[in-house]
């Protein structure tokens, strides 16, 4: 569904360059959940950017279905693939109701009932109708991540990039949103790839999982290696002892990886 | 409740209250704990009164709001009645407090060197230079590999972790008693995080500091810290040694808990927490 073959992202030039993204290959089946993690800075949410055709890529090809795509897409193909973002905070725009929200894409791609695609979709999100003449500050964090999600959903995409969707919600709160995620795949059958820093957020929603360190792709695991803690990389089990807490000892073992 | 041997601050019954335009919030409902030479965490989720139970010690609530309480004492200081030149001299040199934000709770415009000296200056009679003597000490204890460069730079200039080790540095400089941390480490990435809480670890031992450690997660608090109270609403729902978080019984823990990915076990669903509002009826335990 998804294919990156050497990918590299390039910001800036000659000296000021910052190469966020270094030479990234990777492949997401259709209907599965793909995992990127790394600390920050690691590229992670760069390469999602470039997936999504939001950053320039320097060289390389993505591609989606088979086929290449470059920086400058069609409706067509950009309604295909939508993205969630991090923070439900700055990614609603402040001034527009639910309703006006879930409605401009629509009419950016030409939908017909729009009524009908915004009431069951609210429906689909957990979210009931009271919601939808609502701005986002009166809705609470969880709210207003299932309206960013209904927003990607309701353009009827193949492919969800989810860019760390719960990092800025309790732990009640992503649970919610994570089960949510979960079952609206296994209804509609979408794709995930998703970015998080968390390893067991990432372990919960994903089968394979690419790990990032400055810029590359250190190595791809499963969710089985993740709850074993059988890697090839010193790097991921780095993250991984690190993602189990406080432990002195460990912590006076971790290096810096280049 | 399990009084330390010395107990620092105690605090019986603590009430916060802001008086907002829609009304009284009660951010903090009648809390009572005391904190010993230890490391004590408190948890909660966002509005829990957690952050404001710390703000409440220092006296460093917003204008609108108001502090009541039984007994709010420290070192046999009543700081509910302590008048402000009295907090001034508590503040900073008996008990700090690191925020969560470097980025936020630096001074931008003043280089990292001045700020942490400024630190020591406020609160000894010691020259310019025995201070930048001790910043520099202070630098290297906090373990930035190059300190002299570090002091001569602005906040921007270093990494969110360093620029946690500074915010550290300029609250360990006076010699506290009381560390009160605010998620210190939640901004940061795990490595990182960790490695701030193994300094704060240390200094907190070598020095027989007590510290208040105000955090949302969990799992972190339980590895950290020896005592844990889990705040809900503005109460303490349950105060338990962190070695037997796992054992927690109130169904609000025991729902956090539970509520969290685990990397040993995959489920499809995770559990997801019902509150009752009984919870909060119910007095402190």
């Amino acid at each position: 569904m998804i294919s990156l073959q050497g990918v590299n992202v390039v910001f800036g030039k000659a000296v000021s360059a910052v190469h966020a993204v270094k030479d990234a290959s990777l492949h997401v089946a259709g209907g599965q959940s793909y995992g990127l993690v790394g600390e920050s800075g690691s590229g992670k949410s760069t390469v999602l950017r470039a997936i999504a055709g939001l950053c320039p890529v320097s060289s390389g090809t993505i591609s989606i279905d088979g086929t290449v795509v470059g920086p400058k897409r069609a409706k067509s193909q950009l309604r295909r693939m939508q993205m969630v973002f991090q923070d439900p905070f700055g990614s609603l725009h402040p001034r527009h109701t639910v309703n006006e929200i879930l409605e401009e894409p629509l009419r950016i791609h030409g939908f017909g009932d729009v009524e009908d695609r915004i009431t069951r979709m609210l429906a689909q999100v957990g979210l009931d109708t009271r919601f939808r003449f609502r701005y986002p500050h009166q809705i609470s964090g969880g709210q207003r991540q299932r309206v960013a999600i209904a927003r990607s959903l309701i353009l009827e995409p193949e492919i969800l990039l989810l860019d760390e969707p719960t990092s800025a919600l309790d732990v009640s709160i992503q649970a919610e949103i994570l089960n949510l995620l979960v079952e609206l795949r296994e209804t509609s059958g979408l794709t995930y790839l998703m970015v998080s820093h968390d390893l067991s957020v990432v372990g919960h929603m994903c089968d394979r999982i690419s790990v990032m360190n400055k810029g590359k792709i250190v190595e791809e695991i499963s969710d089985r290696q993740l709850f074993d803690g059988n890697f090839a990389e010193d790097y991921t089990r780095q993250l991984w002892v690190a993602s189990k807490g406080y432990d002195a000892d460990a912590i006076r073992r971790f290096r810096d990886f280049a | 409740m399990t009084a330390g041997r010395s107990a620092l601050i105690q605090v019986e019954n603590l009430k916060v209250r802001f008086d907002t335009p829609k009304g009284q919030v009660n951010a903090v409902n009648g809390i009572s704990f005391t904190l010993g030479r230890e490391r004590l965490g408190i948890v909660g989720e966002s509005g829990s009164g957690k952050s404001q139970t710390g703000k409440a010690i220092l006296r460093l609530l917003d204008q609108n709001g108001r502090v009541s309480a039984d007994r709010l004492s420290f070192d046999g200081i009543d700081l509910l009645t302590a008048d402000e030149q009295t907090m001034r001299e508590i503040r900073g040199s008996r008990i700090s407090m690191v925020m969560q934000d470097p980025r936020y709770s630096l001074n931008p415009t003043m280089k990292v060197g001045a700020q942490i000296a400024e630190a020591f200056l406020a609160h000894t009679d010691a020259s310019k230079k025995a201070a930048k003597e001790r910043a520099m000490d202070m630098l290297s204890t906090v373990q930035i590999r190059n300190p002299a460069t570090v002091y001569d730079q602005y906040p921007h200039q270093v990494s969110g972790g360093m620029g946690q080790r500074i915010m550290i540095a300029m609250m360990l400089i006076p010699n506290p008693d009381v560390i009160i941390a605010d998620e210190p480490t939640s901004a940061l990435d795990v490595t990182v995080q960790l490695q701030v809480l193994a300094l704060i670890d240390r200094m907190v031992q070598d020095r027989g500091m007590g510290l208040i450690f105000i955090s949302h997660d969990l799992q972190l608090v339980s590895t950290f810290c020896e005592r844990v109270l889990v705040m809900y609403g503005g109460r303490i729902l349950e105060t338990l040694p962190a070695s037997e978080l796992g054992n927690a019984r109130h169904p609000y823990t025991r729902g956090l808990l539970d509520c969290m990915p685990d990397l040993g076990r995959k489920k499809r669903r995770l559990p997801v927490l019902e509150r009752d509002a009984g919870w909060l009826r119910n007095g402190p335990q």
